[in-house]
């Protein structure tokens, strides 16, 4: 587990006749957070969907622990967690339900530990609400609870700060430094960059 | 880790600390897939009987046709008994193809289908997982309402027990096709007519055989035959639907 990485190997993407990904290029070593900085519209969203394997690009590749992801994807998903910029949130459950089911489909998973991840993203107080009741804020802390929860070395975060109050980006902050305090890695798409409290950080610019 | 800087990108390392000190906790036992399907099965249960109308309306829409067919026709019980099946069986085709295009929108909606894709675990189980819950909430409960259906329609109550085995047999293949279709057309908005032009002549070996074994029940005939072969397209639809409904889930997420 030692030399976990994840490299992206000149990558490109048409959407159309937009050239999208125009040979995106990085690697990220264990305990390390890459910034994808850029305007609306310049393939924040589509990188990480890249990433995560939702998207094929028209060339270039991505390699995890040096071997192509494609090669075999669901243990690359096994490995990842993946947050859209829509915490996926059933809106007639309650937060406690939905990462119940969100999170127990893929580990197994006790009370307690749903307890304290709920506690920990200050979710407590209205984790028994259905979550159609919840302000966007509230579901974003919900869904980055589930995140957390998952434990897995890689995370893809778009836009992990957006809706949260000074309290919450210093969450995400804080909740990012302890990912890569035990050796995870993190890619946050953010238009308006990650809290200064994040440390170990790359920034990649995408060019609109 | 090297800056790099390149046509369409630039990196820069922005702010460099720490290095990471603790080992990796050891990564919590993964869940295996049958039990992912067990919950993502019991998700769609539980969501359902939250939002009971959605339950309620292919259900409704069976009463509804079933019911009102005699008022129309006639009440001579002799020709009703004739159009039974017909009846019955186009209406439960109906009913199920109404219910089919809610069975992943939500989900491609709120982002679950996406998790579901970047699970981990088979995309193929959890297709049958959700497309078991679709049947145990359409398919299963319209094969219990089918007899006050053919009672209606002047249908003797000894040929009940034969009506409900091919509802419930034949609405699993219903069920498969429409999960198909379901994922098929999920990128597209107002996907209902497409969705039925997809489903509809898939169906048609269903609604043959369906009708045929509820003719037979009606006349007290042994309907082995048709009931057999409902039963061998459900078993050739749960081995080939899931599969196919978990590529398209995967086109749509593209």
């Amino acid at each position: 587990m030692a030399d976990q990485t994840l490299e992206v190997e000149n990558l490109h993407l048409w959407r159309g006749e937009h050239h999208v990904l125009r040979g995106v290029h990085f690697a990220l070593a264990r305990g390390a957070c890459l910034e994808v900085c850029g305007a609306n519209g310049s393939g924040k969203t589509t990188l990480l969907r890249t990433l995560c394997g939702l998207i094929y690009p028209e060339d270039g590749r991505v390699l995890w622990n040096g071997e192509n992801v494609r090669r075999d994807l669901r243990a690359f998903h096994a490995a990842l967690a993946y947050l859209g910029h829509e915490p996926p949130l059933k809106s007639d459950l309650t937060a406690r339900e939905n990462l119940h089911y969100w999170i127990g489909i893929r580990r197994q998973l006790s009370a307690e530990e749903l307890t304290a991840a709920l506690a920990r993203v200050g979710a407590l107080s209205f984790c028994e609400r259905q979550v159609r009741t919840l302000s966007a804020g509230q579901r974003r802390r919900v869904a980055l609870a589930g995140i957390a929860l998952l434990a897995v070395p890689l995370w893809l975060l778009d836009e992990p700060v957006t809706n949260l109050d000074a309290e919450g980006r210093e969450l995400v902050a804080g909740l990012i430094g302890e990912q890569l305090a035990r050796g995870g890695m993190v890619v946050a798409a953010v238009h308006q960059g990650l809290p200064p409290s994040v440390r170990n950080l790359t920034r990649l610019e995408l060019a609109a | 880790m090297s800056p790099e800087s390149h046509a369409g990108h630039a990196l820069a390392p922005v702010r460099t600390s720490l290095e990471p000190t603790a080992e990796t906790a050891p990564a919590a036992p993964a869940a295996d897939a049958f039990e992912a399907a067990r919950l993502a099965l019991l998700r769609d249960l539980q969501l359902a009987f939250r939002k009971r109308s959605q339950l309620i309306q292919p259900l409704a829409f069976f009463a509804m046709v079933t019911l009102l067919f005699p008022l129309a026709v006639s009440p001579e019980l002799s020709r009703l008994r004739e159009l039974a099946p017909g009846v019955l069986w186009v209406g439960a085709l109906l009913a199920s193809l109404l219910a089919v295009e809610f069975l992943f929108r939500d989900d491609a909606y709120d982002g679950t289908l996406e998790q579901y894709a970047l699970s981990g675990q088979s995309l193929t189980a959890l297709m049958f997982a959700k497309t078991l819950a679709h049947w145990l909430l359409t398919g299963f409960p319209l094969a219990l309402m089918a007899p006050l259906a053919a009672l209606s329609l002047g249908v003797s109550a000894s040929a009940l027990p034969g009506i409900v085995a091919a509802v419930a047999v034949g609405s699993v293949t219903l069920s498969l096709i429409g999960s198909i279709g379901a994922a098929l057309t999920l990128g597209i908005k107002r996907s209902g007519a497409l969705l039925s032009l997809l489903t509809l002549p898939l169906s048609l070996p269903v609604l043959i055989f369906g009708a045929r074994a509820t003719e037979l029940a009606i006349h007290g005939a042994p309907a082995h035959a048709p009931l057999e072969l409902l039963a061998a397209l459900a078993v050739l639809g749960t081995t080939l639907a899931p599969l196919a409904a978990a590529a398209a889930v995967r086109i749509s997420l593209e």
